[in-house]
């Protein structure tokens, strides 16, 4: 039995998966407004490599690839949490989370 | 050697660490309310000494499905990172003090936190394949997000917290990336059939050079190696000081057991086309951390610096690329350890009629204030400049002899020049304690400070006993990498 749609190879999968890294990467170094962004930038980051997993690992029929995504969707949960909790005492301090604030420290 | 079984007595020193932390967690909670800090504390201290003796008993071999491997190399940085964290650890309870219901003081989660970190730094020493590389390096980056943020009154040390959290983990979304670039390449996570791979491909497909630059410049972050040290400064500032001394040891011994272990192992082959990323690197670490740190005025900051330039010392025995560049490398280290824990205590000791004070001026006098803290923290600086017969000596000469021998002459003399130049900032510090005016005399410092300070002082001065028979760890643990 034919597939429904054509099978499409390992080429747009890692084309998006670039693309995805590149916006989280400028994301995160163009922004200058909120912090907010910057952990939707690295989640985009993590997806990117994510995707690139999965796309490996069915590309060579092996297993890890999946098992590796797995481990890194808890590591961005647990990560993002505490990402928001440093945030959260950040606002308390300060009052403000523009990324302009963020300087107390220079030199 | 079988890959697949499963193995307790391998993994039994992380396993047990893992678990006292639990325990210790629940040991915490279970306390009133700011009392759980001191027992804690002590309980993970004998957490890290009970788990030093494991490791140091644990067999070789690798287990868990080919995911972690135990070798004289994984022992030698395991048995490092316990005693960053155990240092760290003492530093932390001489800091907070005596004040048990100052609502600002350090939580009793703080060397829970460091115990979670250095498990995470000794998972990433037995690393055999990416997954455990990246789980361990998670859990050791993570915990010190928090850490740093966990003054949770004072500004800076949100914000510390806040831009190690945001470029840490930015260099972790690099390195995830470039990891699946090399999986989807080399076709496997595991470091034995990375190896296969690489040997068995004539050419290296493009797409597996760019994984590796990748994994380097994520390893080269959580290093602080020159160019990608902008959070080092500020996050060494802001962080509470016993943080900061726990930053500047373990995360640093497991980011080079990676680099090590995965540079000198599966890319060995192919080491011409990344010796020169490291080299660079370690020349740009060396030079910015000796000219950079000479206007600071803040000792914390003057010692992220410091930091910066060791770890480009330390890695010239990375760019040599052979055995007798790790053996330096794992002994520089060790160096490091001895003398940075040393001067952390000194560090956290320094506060003045309770409030603490971080200006380099501020140690003015402390040679007729405090004759013996002076004179340890002068043992401490001498010995990174490395002048002998000091502990720092002997790390900064092993890691120019090796890369003399490896042809890196360039290297070798921009290291030399780099050295002459942190010698001024070094003694800068020694001058102010004792030439210049005292200034209002400082505390008496906690007994666990004078402790560690002491015998680091000590650790530091005789260095050369233990210098033999760690010469020959560090060999076996060269030896046991090669092979």
């Amino acid at each position: 039995m034919t597939p429904a749609i054509a099978p499409i190879g390992l080429g747009p999968y890692l084309i998006v998966s670039a693309a995805l890294l590149v916006l989280g990467v400028f994301g995160i170094f163009l922004n200058r407004k909120n912090v907010i962004i910057i952990l939707m930038s690295m989640e985009l980051i993590l997806l990117s490599a994510n995707l690139n997993f999965v796309a490996f690992s069915s590309a060579h029929a092996d297993l890890s690839g999946q098992i590796m995504v797995l481990f890194v969707l808890t590591i961005a949960a647990a990560e993002a949490a505490i990402g928001l909790a440093i945030v959260t005492v950040y606002f308390r301090n300060r009052g403000s989370i523009q990324v302009e604030d963020v300087t107390m420290m220079k030199g | 050697m079988s890959a697949t079984s499963v193995n307790w007595a391998l993994a039994l020193p992380e396993i047990t660490l893992a678990l006292s932390g639990l325990i210790i967690l629940v040991v915490g909670v279970l306390q009133r309310r700011g009392e759980g800090f001191f027992p804690c504390s002590m309980l993970t201290v004998a957490a890290f000494v009970g788990c030093g003796f494991l490791v140091a008993l644990s067999p070789d071999g690798a287990g868990y499905a080919g995911t972690f491997v135990n070798d004289s190399f994984a022992r030698f940085m395991k048995i490092l990172a316990l005693v960053g964290g155990l240092l760290a650890t003492i530093v932390t309870v001489g800091y907070r003090g005596e004040d048990r219901h100052d609502p600002g003081a350090l939580p009793f989660e703080t060397p829970i936190l460091m115990l979670f970190s250095t498990l995470g730094a000794m998972i990433m020493a037995s690393s055999a394949n990416l997954m455990t590389l990246f789980v361990g390096l998670e859990l050791s980056s993570l915990s010190i997000y928090i850490l740093c943020a966990l003054e949770r009154d004072r500004v800076t040390s949100s914000e510390a917290g806040l831009k190690y959290f945001v470029l840490g983990s930015l260099a972790s979304g690099l390195l995830l990336y470039g990891m699946s670039l090399v999986y989807g390449y080399a076709g496997t996570m595991e470091y034995t059939g990375l190896i296969a791979a690489i040997h068995a491909s004539g050419t290296l497909p493009p797409g597996l050079i760019v994984g590796i630059v990748f994994v380097v410049v994520g390893l080269c972050f959580k290093l602080s190696a020159v160019p990608f040290h902008m959070w080092t400064p500020d996050v060494y500032q802001g962080a509470p000081t016993p943080v900061t001394a726990y930053m500047a040891g373990a995360p640093k011994f497991a980011a080079f057991a990676l680099f090590l272990r995965v540079m000198v192992g599966p890319f060995g082959a192919v080491a011409p086309r990344w010796q020169i990323l490291i080299e660079t690197a370690s020349m740009l670490s060396m030079v910015y951390g000796a000219f950079a740190a000479i206007p600071q005025t803040d000792i914390k900051r003057l010692m992220a610096y410091s930091s910066i330039g060791h770890m480009g010392y330390a890695m010239m025995g990375l760019a040599s690329a052979s055995a007798a560049g790790v053996r330096a490398t794992l002994i520089y280290l060790a160096a490091y350890l001895v003398m940075n824990a040393g001067v952390f205590a000194g560090i956290a000791a320094m506060r003045r009629k309770g409030r603490e004070v971080t200006a380099i001026s501020d140690l003015a006098g402390l040679s007729k204030t405090d004759p013996g803290m002076a004179a340890a923290l002068a043992i401490f600086m001498f010995s990174m400049v490395g002048a002998p017969p000091l502990a720092g000596f002997f790390g900064k000469f092993m890691v120019f002899a090796a890369a003399w021998q490896a042809g890196l002459y360039v290297l070798v003399v921009v290291g030399a020049v780099s050295s002459i130049v942190g010698a001024y900032y070094y003694l800068r510090v020694v001058k102010v304690m004792y030439f210049d005016a005292p200034a209002e005399g400082l505390d008496r410092p906690a007994p666990s400070l004078l402790f560690v300070s002491g015998g680091m002082g000590l650790a530091t001065v005789f260095f050369i006993l233990v210098l033999g028979p760690l010469m020959n760890m560090a060999q076996q643990a060269a030896l046991a990498l090669a092979g």
